[in-house]
């Protein structure tokens, strides 16, 4: 207790330089934490996706669409349990900042197929009976202040002119890792209005088909079986996973990605740099103590543990107070930038990779001045004093 | 009893190797109080640090109690001062975050007495350097002398045969330094402690029992005085 005590008091001994070095040390790791939640953000719309879905898409680019004559086919195939299909919509909402996805999907194979979509059964079922119906997940809902009932006016960019909609209903995810803030509409709504209105992008056609499959491990067998059906047709395919899917997307903005995780590790470096100058500056101030006490008889040991363990005292008090503080200030960013990051939790992982590069920093900080301290020799130390 | 064989020690300062003990032989008696004087640069606080077991001489052999700590391992010489030895030194030394009591009590952190045994030790030995009202007193919450005082109920803790003072009462008023000089006295003839204490104060050293002067690395002993 009592030498607990001494590294406890030590730690405050200089309360300028301890809480200085503590903010920095906060600082660190929150921003370690918040750059790692965009980094999983990033990766999240792959993370909730499916093994046992499969997406078909043509195959020279997304941009082109499919013909709706493919689904029949595609149903067909063995190991397809039940087919959907949907059109990226990409619309403005106001403004060109209030991005959201929106998607033209067969309503009702749709929400068969992504059962993490919750809608209330009577909303559902208004959804489905109104054309011009639209559903909105939760995270649009409370950014934008939209109820069931509420009219939603979409500038088209694809499809252009204005587009209304009903709120019929809000879905929340089923996961944590769930998308809350997408937009799903009828795509016959969209097929009627686009014959209706004379668009360029032909009509019965759509973006993407979306497969259930019977056995995952045979996705990679059946992607290829379906893609053999359209093959050295007007309209090739190329079937993959959800999750490759997803990750394909992830995969354009890798650069970026890497940036940050390179900026999250070099932020901790710093701080490192900041903690090492902090203990080396406090064990050559205390040279004339620690000789005193390898004098008394304490081993050069326990005068390195001594300098360790006040690093590592402060390091853990840093580490917990910006993992803490990570929550609010996570929460605080993805109110800010909307529906960007759809889903932007703090993981678990997360939180343990803070807790221990706070420790790591507090041990490899005092490596040297506790060496240093445990090798002075006593008569040079007590000179010091 | 030490007993010191041709001790030599020097410094090293840059290139150049200074001597500063020069095949020095000293038997100190037990329960002895003996004062080490001389010039600056004498090499007295040399002397007693090797005596100390905090330096190691460059030759020679120091016995103390038929046991030669210059042969000792560091670990072994760390123990073998936790058990032995209680420094006083001129600047006190104490623990600035530490209390009284808990200064007091740091060296028995190296022992295996239980909680309730220390804190009676600690309890103890501040009585007896009259300090029972101050225990919770840190070090800059004392003057001088109660610091030394601290120092000194530091030093008796674990009940060492021997105690070491540089330079003892260097740092204090006149009345603070014989009230250390008398508890050094009382310590040396109740209590049989062997005590070696370096000072430049001839005043000082009448309180010892016996003088050694050093100069040039060489000893020459007083005859011993009542203190």
């Amino acid at each position: 207790m009592l030498i607990f005590n001494l590294l406890l008091r030590n730690v405050w001994r200089h309360k300028g330089r301890a809480l200085l070095t503590l903010l920095g040390l906060v600082v660190a790791i929150l921003a370690f934490g918040l750059l790692s939640t965009v980094v999983g953000a990033w990766y999240a719309g792959a993370e909730g996706s499916s093994n046992a879905r499969l997406i078909t898409r043509n195959s020279i680019s997304l941009v082109f669409p499919l013909p709706l004559s493919h689904a029949e086919r595609i149903r067909q195939t063995d190991g397809v349990q039940q087919i959907s299909w949907a059109n990226w919509f990409g619309a403005i909402y106001k403004e060109p900042k209030n991005f959201f996805p929106q998607f033209a999907i067969q309503a009702e194979s749709y929400l068969d197929l992504y059962p993490e979509y919750v809608i209330p059964e009577a909303d559902k079922a208004a959804f489905l009976k109104d054309r011009r119906g639209a559903v909105i997940g939760r995270k649009i809902a409370q950014t934008h202040g939209l109820q069931v009932g509420d009219q939603m006016t979409l500038k088209g960019t694809i499809y252009p002119g204005n587009w209304e909609f009903q709120v019929r209903g809000i879905y929340d995810g089923r996961d944590p890792s769930t998308d809350a803030a997408q937009m799903f509409f009828h795509w016959e709504y969209l097929n009627e209005e686009a014959k209706r209105r004379a668009l360029p992008r032909a009509a019965n056609t759509t973006g993407v088909f979306i497969a259930q499959i019977t056995e995952p491990a045979r996705a990679a067998e059946i992607s290829l079986a379906i893609d053999a059906l359209f093959k050295n047709s007007a309209f090739e395919t190329l079937t993959e996973t959800e999750k490759a899917f997803q990750l394909g997307f992830v995969a354009m903005t890798e650069a970026i990605v890497l940036a940050i995780q390179v900026v999250s590790y070099v932020v901790i470096l710093i701080i490192l740099a900041v903690m090492a100058n902090t203990m080396a500056m406090t064990a050559r101030e205390r040279i004339g103590e620690y000789a005193t006490l390898k004098a008394l008889g304490f081993s050069p040991r326990f005068v390195a543990g001594l300098v360790t363990g006040e690093s590592l005292l402060l390091a853990v008090i840093g580490g917990i107070l910006g993992a803490a503080l990570t929550f609010p200030a996570a929460a605080a960013f993805s109110g800010s930038v909307g529906t960007l990051f759809p889903v932007f939790e703090v993981s678990r992982d997360t939180t343990a990779a803070q807790l221990v590069l706070a420790v790591l920093v507090g041990l490899i900080a005092a490596i040297i001045p506790a060496t240093r301290s445990a090798r002075i020799r006593i008569v040079e130390g007590l000179r010091a004093i | 009893m030490i007993e010191l064989r041709h001790v030599s020690k020097s410094y090293r300062r840059g290139d150049q190797s200074v001597p500063v003990l020069r095949d020095l032989s000293l038997v100190v008696r037990q329960g002895e109080f003996l004062a080490l004087m001389g010039p600056s640069g004498s090499g007295k606080s040399t002397l007693l640090n090797l005596i100390a077991g905090i330096d190691r001489p460059d030759s020679g052999e120091i016995v103390i109690d038929g046991r030669d700590i210059s042969k000792l391992s560091e670990s072994d010489l760390a123990r073998w001062r936790a058990a032995n030895v209680g420094f006083i030194f001129q600047f006190y030394n104490l623990i600035p975050v530490l209390t009284a009591f808990e200064n007091v009590a740091l060296p028995l952190q190296l022992t295996d007495l239980s909680e309730s045994e220390k804190k009676a030790r600690v309890t103890r030995a501040l009585e007896m350097v009259s300090l029972s009202d101050r225990t919770d007193h840190t070090p800059s919450e004392l003057s001088g002398g109660q610091q030394q005082r601290v120092a000194i109920a530091r030093a008796l803790i674990t009940d060492p045969a021997l105690i070491v003072a540089d330079e003892p009462t260097g740092d204090l008023d006149r009345q603070s330094a014989q009230d250390v000089l008398q508890m050094l006295v009382r310590l040396n003839r109740d209590m049989g402690k062997t005590i070696l204490m370096v000072t430049h104060d001839p005043k000082a050293a009448e309180h010892a029992r016996a003088t050694v002067h050093l100069e040039k690395g060489q000893l020459e002993r007083d005859a011993e005085h009542s203190a």
